[in-house]
């Protein structure tokens, strides 16, 4: 069984392809990094999961069940109504690279939102269930009331993930959760996202930090030129990489095994 | 000038309980015409910002048309024009309606705001930061609930200073509503003048008040930026 599949994922942008024909399957409880270079297609992949993008082709299935999509305007793909496309977001939540919190809110009311709003969770429980996240990404009780321009960008991602948490999503989507951060708060970031990795949650992470992926995650996808090169275990991708391309990719990137 | 003050000063202020006349009167335009004004903005802006295309050009074309003419010219329309119409005269409810000059001011006002202010929130609803929207979606927001919870949440405040402009503004442009024979301060200062002849008295007094009503606005926006912009970082 698979918590999220995903097949033969094509899109374009006018005559570019972007994306030729990507599928991945995560089972649950399965961390899954993809890496590639930038315009591999990754961050748009990962956006096609949760429809912020509509591919031109491609099935998604959640829990064994597919999410009807019909096409639309110019032929893209789109949920087939409302409700469908609801159902795959209140269970596929996303954490962004530049953290995207609502600015007019303050941190508990930017937790609390959606479940409220969305999810129709009653207030009380949405708050307590918002307090136990803050706490699981180590912010303390103080920072509740303060508004997201008051905080570090690690401390607003943490406030992201907390978001990302208290909708109880059946997967998690990071589309490089640490590239917009001082070098000095990736740490805090990342130790987070191991921490819920351990969990067992179902988790899909683009990310340029390969050592971190090697560590946090049990499947390890290469794109490049938005096709799937080279896939597997990360010892096997990131030890002994197959494709030319990759060793390329990873010749060219800072990364150090030993660290 | 003593003189004047005795006897204008009731005029300038209040008037008299069946003829409300000066500063209630200007202060009664103003808030009508921006209570109304914006309550039409605000689904003209979504609709203008967000809507289908056979929605976004005639609210385009109703904010060019009320933004590019002066609100004299409008005024006189409203006042004098429509109700010359044969079939405005002699529908019941449009003519009564038409007659009363204090009806045709208030609306050509209510329209006039209703234009600029169309035009200042759909800047405010396009320029909502693209993340935050996504974000939105993400979780599961769309449609009504992602304008009311999210977009228009964000954009009201965004457009809050530059509404406190127009609402001073639209203050000052009632003056002329004296045209139109409606008593705000303008008319009872013109008539304070006809009789004594003292312009810098009349019309001193005159600007003395709409300036109070400037500073009570002011003040009051004020006010609500500090309780709705708290979250902007302070510098």
């Amino acid at each position: 069984m698979n918590k999220l599949a995903v097949e033969n994922i094509h899109k374009r942008y006018g005559a570019t392809e972007v994306l030729k024909g990507v599928s991945l399957a995560a089972r649950p409880g399965d961390v899954i990094s993809i890496l590639g270079s930038s315009g591999s297609g990754k961050s748009t992949f990962l956006r096609c999961i949760n429809l912020l993008e509509q591919p031109n082709q491609g099935a998604i299935w959640l829990d064994d069940q597919e999410i009807k999509l019909r096409p639309g305007k110019l032929g893209m793909l789109r949920a087939e109504n409302r409700k469908a496309l609801q159902q795959l977001r209140t269970k596929v939540a996303m954490v962004f690279q530049s953290f995207n919190l609502w600015s007019h809110l303050n941190v508990l009311q930017n937790i609390i939102e959606a479940p409220v709003h969305v999810k129709k969770v009653p207030k009380p429980e949405a708050i307590t269930k918002a307090r136990s996240n803050l706490a699981k990404v180590g912010l303390s009780t103080d920072v509740e009331k303060k508004y997201p321009a008051q905080l570090s960008g690690g401390q607003q991602q943490r406030v992201a993930i907390a978001r990302a948490l208290t909708m109880d999503p059946e997967v998690m989507l990071f589309d490089e959760p640490t590239s917009a951060l001082d070098p000095e708060l990736v740490g805090e970031v990342l130790k987070v996202i191991q921490a819920l990795a351990t969990e067992g949650r179902t988790m899909i992470i683009v990310t340029h930090e390969i050592n971190f992926a090697r560590h946090v995650s049990n499947r390890v996808v290469f794109l490049s030129e938005g096709k799937i090169e080279e896939e597997g275990p990360p010892d096997q991708v990131l030890e002994r990489p197959k494709s030319e391309r990759l060793v390329q990719f990873l010749s060219g990137t800072r990364w150090h095994r030993d660290t | 000038m003593i003189d004047l003050i005795k006897q204008y000063w009731q005029p300038f202020l209040w008037g008299s309980p069946d003829h409300i006349s000066g500063l209630a009167m200007t202060l009664w335009l103003t808030v009508v015409s921006c209570v109304m004004g914006f309550a039409l903005a605000l689904p003209l802006s979504v609709g203008r910002a967000a809507g289908p295309l056979w929605m976004r050009w005639p609210i385009w074309l109703f904010t060019f048309v009320f933004r590019g003419t002066p609100l004299y010219i409008q005024l006189l329309i409203v006042y004098s024009a429509i109700y010359g119409l044969d079939f405005v005269r002699n529908t019941p409810g449009l003519g009564a309606f038409f007659k009363d000059a204090l009806n045709c001011t208030i609306l050509a006002f209510t329209v006039n705001t209703c234009a600029y202010t169309t035009e200042l929130l759909t800047g405010a609803v396009k320029a909502t930061p693209r993340g935050e929207v996504e974000a939105a979606r993400s979780l599961g927001l769309a449609g009504s609930n992602l304008y009311l919870r999210i977009i228009l949440p964000s954009a009201l405040r965004r457009a809050l200073p530059a509404y406190s402009n127009e609402v001073i503004l639209m203050l000052h442009a009632t003056s002329l509503a004296f045209t139109a024979t409606v008593p705000d301060i303008l008319k009872v200062a013109r008539d304070a003048y006809a009789d004594y002849y003292l312009p810098f008295p009349a019309f001193g007094i005159a600007a003395i008040l709409y300036a109070c009503l400037s500073l009570t606005f002011i003040s009051l926006f004020r006010k609500a930026e500090q309780k709705w912009l708290r979250h902007l970082p302070t510098t």
